[in-house]
C-alpha cells in the first residue's frame, strides 16, 4: 500500500505528493486496504497484536513501550464503552516529527485509530492535538471530514457491524497535557494535570473507562504493519527496535527537518543527511531525545546508533526523537538556563518537588548565566535535581531534573567557569 | 475481600485487599507524615509527604495512593524512605514565609510538627520566595495564602463534602493558588470545616484571628445546641471564656465536620446583650436585684394566678433537664400549660401520636439510603450535616425525591422535584400516595383518596417519584422544618406515612432544633410526658400565645422571633399581667417583662440534648456563669421550692435527669420514640384565591445565641429579608425586579426589596421569618398581599 518495499518511509511517504494529506492522495496508493481487510475479513485482534508484538514496534512519543504489549493490557472483552487515543500533544522543545504526520499523512493515523478501534473494541477515539499548531488541527478535522464522508469512519464500516467515530481535540499548548493521564483529564474537560497512577489508563482512563493511549506515529505505523507483517516492519529497524522512525532534527545543522530513518542508524548518517553542523563548526553536544533527555557530548554522541538500546546504553534516552544539535558556539549554561525555564513553565504545580524545585533550579541556573553564582551552587543544583526525580506523579520531574544532572555531568567545567569568571567560557 | 499479608517496618500485618499502605500502616499504628491525605475525602497523592519504601519499587511510592499487594515489604523509616521525605519537606519549605510566630496555626501546625522531624535546621535557599496575594472568603475564614502548601484539600472538601466547590486550584506550577471561582465570599454553609482541614496556616478561623494561642486554651467536650443533629464539640477556653468551638469527631453523628452555625455561633455568647442580674420591672424602671429577691417575687406573683391563667412556653434549644422542670413545675401548679413547639400552627395530632417524632433510623443510615423523598425542608440550612449526608447518598447512586414550596440548590442530582404553594405541600404528597398505590396494585389509603377531587396530581412527577420510591433496597420519607410548622402538618404527616407504608420507606421527621425530641421525652408538651395526668389539662403553644393568658413564664423564648405568629404573640405577651422572662440575653423582653432572670447558655451549664436519633447526649459546664447568670435548671429548682411544690430537690442536673428519664444511662428514650399516629381524617383544601406566604427561619436566625454571632451575621446567608417571588408574579404585580414591594399580612405593612426567583410557584411570596425586620408581618403561611411602593 503506503510505499514499495524496501523504502523505509513508513510515515512519511506521502510528503512528495501534491496533495500529500488528501485522501484521494492515500487511497490512491493503497491507502484504508488495511482497515478493510481488517473488518470485512474480521481478522482476529490476536492476531493484529501477536504482529505488533513481532514488529517490535515502540511507543513513538518517548517511553519506548511495546506497543503490542500495551494493547494486550487493554481489557478488550469488557463490555462496557472503552477509547482510544490518540496522543498529538507534541510540546517538547526540539519535537516536530507528529505535527509532519498529521499535516501530510493525516489518514494514515485515521487508519491506524479504527485498526486499533477494531482490536481494542473501542468504538470512540480521540485525537488530541496540541493546542499551538491550530492549523493542523483544522488539516486533521478537514481528514476526518474525509473519511467519514467516504465511509472510512462511522457507523457500520463497510457493511459490517463494525463502527468506529474519531473526534480530534485541541489542547491549549500546555506541555503537561501530553502526560496521557494529563491529556486525558483535559478531553474531560478538567484542568490538565497528571492522574497518580495506579490504575492506569487501560483500566481507568478517560472518563473512568478502559482506555488505550498511543503516539501519532506509533497509531500511524499499525496499517503498514497489518499490510506488510511484523516481520517486515521488524526488519526496517533492528531486533528488539522495530521499524524506521522519524528523526525531528533541529539545531545547528544546515537543513533541520525530519528525516525517517531505521533504527539503528548511525548518528554520524543522520548528521550527515541534516547537512552536517552549520559552518563547519564542530559538534558540541546533542540531546538525542528531546528536551527531556539527557545531554550527550559529541564524542559519545558520534559512536551512537539512533535506536532504544543503543541511547540508552549511551545514558540518554532515544525519546521522541527529536535530536537538538549543538555546535561549539553553545554557552552550556546558557542552553540549560532555557530549558530549566521550559519546565519551570510548564509543571502543572500539583506535586510538590516538581512544583517548587523547577523553579528553585531555574532560579540556580539564572543566577550562574547572570554571573551570580556562588561555588556551591553546582552541587546545589544536583542534590535539587536528585530530589525532584523520582519523586512526583508524573515523569515531568524527571523530565526537568535529567537535563541539570546531564549537563552537570558532562559540561561541569563550563558552569564552574561560569561561576569563577563569571562569564561565558565560550 | 482477600486477606493479603504484607509486612511495614518488619511488622507483619494481615490487611484487606484495596487497601493502601497508609490504611494498612494506620491500622497498625505506624505513622506516615502526610499533608494531602485525609481519611474523609479522596486521594491526592500531591504533597508527595508520604513516599516510603517498597521493596523491588523503583521509586519511593505515596503511601497514600499505593495499593498493598501480597507480600509487599514496605519500609517508612529507612534511610530511603527519609531521604524521600527530607527531601519532599525541604521542597515545601522553601517556598512558605516560616513566619510561626505571627501564625495563628502555629503549635497546631501539621507543617511545623513535621519541620521538627523532617526539616533542616537551615534553609538552603537563597531566592526570593513565593508572595501571594490575599483571598477574601467571607467574614468567616482568614487566609494567609503565601502559606498554602497545595495540598488541595480545601479544593476536594468542596467538591466532595460540601457539594460546591468554591475554591479552585488556579494557575499552574509555582503560581499555582487556591482562590475562591469569584472574589466574593464562600458561602458554603459547612465552609468553616477547611479550616480545620488546612494543614498549615493558610486557612484560619476570622473570629478567632490573633485572639489565643492553641497552648493556652483549654479542650473542653460539649454538645453543639442548634440542629437536631447535636454535633458533638470541642470548646476552647481562655481565663473564662470561650475562644472557639472545633468539631470533636463522631462517626456517629457529626464525623469530623461541623457546620459553621455550630462552629462560630459561640462569638454570641460574649456580647454586651447578655444579661447578667436578675433584674425587676418597677414602675416602668428595670431594677437590679438580688437572686433571692426575684425568685421571691416571681414566686409571690406567680400564687396569685389561677394555674390555667400561667403559660410556660420555651424554645427547644434548652436542654433536657430544663424543660423537664418547667413542665414539673407548671403540673406542680396545676396546669398543664407548657409547650416547646413555638412555630408549630397544627396541634391536630397531638390527640393522636403516641411518642416523640423522630428521624426514625440511625444518623448513619442518612448516608446509605437509596431512595428518598424529603417533603418540607431547606434541607442544606436546616440541616446541613444531614444534608451532606443525604448528599453522601446521592452520590452513592441513591435518588432523592424532593417536594417543597421553594427550590433551594440542594448541591446533588435530584430525581424528581414537586415545587408547590405550601398550602398544597398535602396535595402533591398525596398524588405520590396514589400514583405509588397503583403502581404497587395496592388499595389507595382513604386520607390520600380524598385529595384525587382537591389537587392530589397524579401525574408524570408522580409517577416519576412513586417508580423511585419503589426501587432501591434502603428507603426513606422525611418530613422537613416547613412540613412540621405548617397549619397543614397533621396531612402532610399522615400522607407521608402512608406513602412511607407503601414503598416500605422507613419513615422519620427531621427533627427541628437541638432538643426537640428531648422536649417531647421530657413532657413539655401539654399532651404528653412522664408527669402528664388526664385531670390536668393543658395548652399548646399556639393556644397560649392567643391571648387568654394572665402570666407567661418564657425560658429563653424571644416572642417576636421564635414564633409562628409573632404579631399574635406579642400582643398576647404584652397584655399579659405578670410576665417572667428567663434568658441569657435581655433582648426585646425589656420591652415586655415584669422579671428579667439570667440564665445559662449551654456552654455555662450542665445539661442533656436528645438529638433527632434519639441520641441521649449529656455535657458539663465548660465555663463558670457570666456574672449572676445561673443555670436554668437551678432557677427552677429554687422557684419549685418557693412555690412550695414538691419533688423539687435534686442536687445535680443528674438528679434532674434521673427524674425526669429514669434510671438507665440513656434514660428509656427509644420508648418515647414514636412517629406513627393513625385516624387522621382527610381535610383536603384548594388553594385559595390570592397570594401566599412561603417563609423559613433563615439559618443564622433559629436560636438567640446564633443571632448574635456577628461573624455570622454578616454572611450572605444573613443578608436582609428581600421578598422573592416569581417573575410572572412580578409582573402581575406591577413590580419591578430589585424594586420595592410593600407586603402585608396580619400585621403591619412592610416595605421589602423585589427579588425574582422562578423557582418558586408563581402565587407565592417568599419571605423569611425569624428576622427583626420580619418579625411585624404576621403567621409564616397563609395569605399575604403585595402592592407597588
Amino acid at each position: 500500500m503506503t510505499l514499495a518495499l524496501p523504502s523505509v518511509k513508513v510515515c512519511s511517504w506521502t510528503q512528495d505528493f501534491d496533495a500529500p494529506a488528501s485522501l484521494a492522495t492515500y487511497v490512491a496508493h493503497g491507502g484504508y486496504q488495511a482497515l478493510r481487510r481488517v473488518i470485512t475479513e474480521k481478522i482476529p485482534g490476536d492476531d493484529i497484536i501477536a504482529q505488533l508484538k513481532l514488529s517490535a514496534l515502540r511507543g513513538r512519543g518517548g517511553a519506548g513501550f511495546p506497543t503490542g504489549l500495551k494493547w494486550s493490557f487493554m481489557p478488550r472483552a469488557f463490555p462496557g464503552d472503552k477509547y482510544i487515543v490518540c496522543n498529538s500533544d507534541e510540546g517538547e522543545p526540539g519535537t516536530f516529527k507528529d505535527r509532519d504526520i498529521l499535516r501530510y499523512n493525516p489518514h494514515q493515523l485515521i487508519e491506524g485509530m479504527a485498526i486499533a478501534g477494531y482490536v481494542l473494541g473501542a468504538k470512540v477515539g480521540y485525537n488530541y492535538i496540541h493546542g499551538e499548531i491550530f492549523e493542523i488541527y483544522q488539516i486533521f478535522e478537514r481528514a476526518l471530514n474525509e473519511a467519514r464522508e467516504a465511509g472510512y469512519l462511522g457507523d457500520n464500516l463497510f457493511g459490517t457491524d463494525f463502527s468506529f467515530q474519531l473526534h480530534a481535540h485541541h489542547g491549549y499548548g500546555a506541555y503537561i497535557c501530553g502526560e496521557e493521564t494529563a491529556l486525558l483529564e483535559s478531553i474531560e474537560g478538567k484542568k490538565g494535570q497528571p492522574r497518580f497512577k495506579p490504575p492506569f489508563p487501560a483500566s481507568f482512563g478517560l472518563y473512568g473507562k478502559p482506555t488505550t493511549i498511543n503516539n501519532t506515529e506509533t497509531l500511524a505505523s499499525v496499517p503498514w504493519i497489518v499490510q506488510h507483517g511484523g516481520q517486515a516492519f521488524l526488519e526496517l529497524g533492528k531486533p528488539n527496535n522495530g521499524g524506521p522512525k522519524l528523526f525531528s532534527v533541529s539545531g545547528h545543522v544546515n537543513k533541520p527537518g525530519n528525516y525517517e530513518v531505521r533504527l539503528g542508524t548511525p548518528f554520524s548518517e543522520l548528521l550527515e543527511m541534516a547537512g552536517g553542523v552549520r559552518n563547519g563548526h564542530r559538534l558540541k553536544a546533542v540531546i538525542p531525545g528531546g528536551s527531556s533527555a539527557p545531554v550527550l557530548p559529541a564524542g559519545i554522541m558520534m559512536d551512537c546508533t539512533m535506536d532504544f538500546d543503543s541511547i540508552a546504553k549511551a545514558g540518554s534516552m532515544l525519546g521522541s526523537g527529536a535530536v537538538i544539535v549543538m555546535d561549539e558556539t553553545v554557552c552550556m549554561v546558557r542552553a540549560l538556563e532555557r530549558l530549566a525555564y521550559f519546565y519551570f513553565e510548564e509543571s502543572c504545580g500539583q506535586c510538590t518537588p516538581c512544583r517548587e524545585g523547577t523553579g528553585w533550579m531555574y532560579r540556580v541556573i539564572q543566577r550562574i548565566e547572570h554571573g551570580q553564582g556562588r561555588p556551591e551552587d553546582l552541587d546545589l543544583l544536583n542534590s535539587v535535581a536528585g530530589k525532584i526525580g523520582g519523586h512526583t506523579i508524573c515523569a515531568l520531574g524527571d523530565a526537568a531534573a535529567m537535563p541539570v544532572q546531564s549537563f552537570l555531568k558532562h559540561f561541569g567545567d563550563e558552569f564552574a567557569y561560569h561561576v569563577e569568571h563569571k562569564r561565558c567560557m565560550v | 475481600m482477600a486477606t493479603l499479608n504484607i509486612e511495614i517496618d518488619g511488622k507483619p500485618l494481615q490487611v484487606e485487599s484495596g487497601d493502601t499502605i497508609m490504611d494498612a500502616a494506620n491500622q497498625a499504628g505506624i505513622p506516615i507524615p502526610h499533608f494531602c491525605y485525609h481519611k474523609k475525602l479522596s486521594i491526592a497523592a500531591n504533597c508527595r509527604m508520604c513516599l516510603v519504601q517498597v521493596e523491588k519499587a523503583p521509586k519511593p511510592l505515596p503511601a497514600c495512593a499505593t495499593p498493598v499487594t501480597d507480600g509487599m515489604k514496605v519500609y517508612t523509616r529507612s534511610d530511603y524512605a527519609i531521604q524521600a521525605q527530607k527531601s519532599v519537606m525541604e521542597f515545601l519549605l522553601i517556598n512558605h514565609p516560616l513566619d510561626c510566630p505571627i501564625c495563628d496555626q502555629g503549635g497546631e501546625c501539621t507543617l511545623q510538627d513535621l519541620a521538627v522531624g523532617y526539616g533542616g535546621s537551615s534553609s538552603r535557599y537563597q531566592e526570593i520566595k513565593r508572595v501571594v496575594r490575599e483571598k477574601n472568603l467571607g467574614p468567616l475564614i482568614a487566609t494567609d495564602m503565601t502559606r498554602c502548601i497545595h495540598c488541595s484539600r480545601c479544593v476536594r472538601f468542596g467538591q466532595e463534602i460540601a457539594g460546591v466547590m468554591e475554591l479552585g486550584m488556579a494557575g499552574r506550577g509555582e503560581h499555582t493558588e487556591v482562590m475562591p471561582f469569584l472574589e466574593t465570599q464562600v458561602a458554603s454553609e459547612l465552609s468553616g470545616n477547611v479550616i480545620d482541614l488546612c494543614p498549615v496556616g493558610a486557612l484560619t478561623s476570622k473570629p478567632f484571628r490573633y485572639s489565643a494561642r492553641t497552648w493556652e486554651l483549654s479542650r473542653r467536650p460539649s454538645i453543639s445546641p442548634h440542629d437536631s443533629l447535636g454535633s458533638n464539640i470541642e470548646v476552647h477556653v481562655k481565663d473564662n471564656k470561650v475562644m472557639r468551638v472545633l468539631p470533636r469527631e463522631n462517626e456517629d453523628v457529626n464525623e469530623c465536620w461541623l457546620s459553621d452555625r455550630d462552629r462560630f455561633s459561640y462569638e454570641g455568647l460574649n456580647t454586651a446583650e447578655r444579661l447578667t442580674w436578675p433584674m425587676i420591672k418597677q414602675n416602668g424602671q428595670w431594677i437590679e436585684t438580688d437572686w433571692q429577691s426575684a425568685l421571691q417575687f416571681v414566686a409571690d406573683r406567680l400564687k396569685t394566678f389561677a394555674p390555667e391563667d400561667i403559660g410556660a412556653l420555651s424554645t427547644p434549644y434548652r436542654t433536657a433537664e430544663e424543660l423537664f422542670l418547667l413542665q414539673k413545675l407548671m403540673r406542680g401548679m396545676g396546669s398543664g400549660n407548657v409547650d416547646h413547639r413555638l412555630r408549630h400552627s397544627d396541634f391536630s395530632l397531638d390527640a393522636l401520636a403516641t411518642g416523640s417524632f423522630w428521624l426514625g433510623m440511625p444518623v448513619t443510615y442518612m448516608s446509605r439510603l437509596n431512595r428518598m423523598l424529603v417533603v418540607g425542608s431547606n434541607l442544606r440550612k436546616d440541616h446541613p450535616l444531614m444534608a451532606h449526608r443525604i448528599r453522601e447518598s446521592v452520590r452513592w447512586y441513591g435518588e432523592l425525591n424532593l417536594i417543597n414550596a421553594h427550590e433551594d440548590e440542594f448541591l446533588g442530582k435530584v430525581n424528581a422535584k414537586r415545587i408547590v404553594p405550601p398550602s398544597q405541600l398535602a396535595a402533591a404528597l398525596a398524588g405520590v400516595c396514589i400514583a405509588l398505590a397503583e403502581l404497587k396494585k395496592q388499595p389507595v389509603p382513604p386520607v390520600a383518596a380524598a385529595y384525587r377531587a382537591h389537587g392530589g396530581l397524579v401525574d408524570d412527577i408522580a409517577r416519576r417519584m412513586a417508580a423511585s420510591l419503589a426501587g432501591g433496597e434502603t428507603r426513606a420519607v422525611f418530613l422537613g422544618n416547613m412540613a412540621q410548622h405548617h397549619p397543614t402538618s397533621a396531612q402532610i404527616h399522615a400522607l407521608a406515612q402512608e406513602v412511607a407504608q407503601l414503598a416500605g420507606a422507613s419513615f422519620g421527621v427531621l427533627g427541628e432544633a437541638a432538643n426537640s425530641v428531648g422536649a417531647m421525652a421530657v413532657g413539655a408538651v401539654p399532651h404528653h410526658g412522664p408527669l402528664r395526668s388526664a385531670a390536668i389539662q393543658g395548652r399548646n403553644a399556639a393556644e397560649m400565645l392567643a391571648g387568654s393568658l394572665k402570666a407567661y413564664l418564657l425560658l429563653a423564648v424571644e416572642a417576636e422571633l421564635d414564633t409562628h405568629d409573632p404579631v399574635t404573640a406579642l400582643k398576647s405577651i404584652e397584655g399579659a399581667e405578670f410576665v417572667v422572662v428567663m434568658s441569657p440575653y435581655k433582648g426585646k423582653s425589656l420591652d415586655y417583662a415584669d422579671v428579667l432572670l439570667p440564665i445559662a447558655p449551654w456552654t455555662e451549664t450542665s445539661g442533656t440534648f436528645i438529638n433527632t436519633e434519639g441520641r441521649v447526649q449529656g455535657f458539663s459546664a465548660v465555663v463558670r456563669p457570666l456574672g449572676e447568670t445561673r443555670p436554668a435548671w437551678k432557677v427552677l429548682r429554687v422557684l419549685g421550692n418557693l412555690l412550695g411544690l414538691a419533688g423539687f430537690d435534686h442536687n445535680d442536673s443528674k438528679d434532674v435527669l434521673r427524674d425526669a428519664l429514669g434510671d438507665t444511662p440513656t434514660g428509656n428514650v427509644q420508648a418515647y420514640l414514636c412517629n406513627e399516629i393513625s385516624g387522621v381524617a382527610a381535610a383536603p383544601a384548594a388553594p385559595g384565591p390570592g397570594l401566599e406566604r412561603v417563609a423559613e427561619v433563615p439559618i443564622y436566625q433559629t436560636d438567640a445565641v446564633v443571632r448574635r454571632s456577628p461573624s455570622l451575621q454578616r454572611t450572605l446567608d444573613a443578608a436582609l429579608p428581600v421578598a422573592r417571588m416569581h417573575s410572572q408574579l412580578i409582573a402581575r404585580l406591577g413590580l419591578t425586579e430589585n424594586g420595592r414591594v410593600s407586603v402585608r399580612q396580619t400585621g403591619s405593612a412592610l416595605t421589602l426589596k423585589v427579588e425574582r426567583d422562578d423557582h418558586l410557584p408563581d402565587n407565592c411570596i417568599r419571605v423569611p421569618c425569624g428576622h427583626p425586620l420580619t418579625a411585624h408581618l404576621g403567621p409564616m403561611f397563609g395569605p399575604i398581599t403585595a402592592e407597588p411602593v
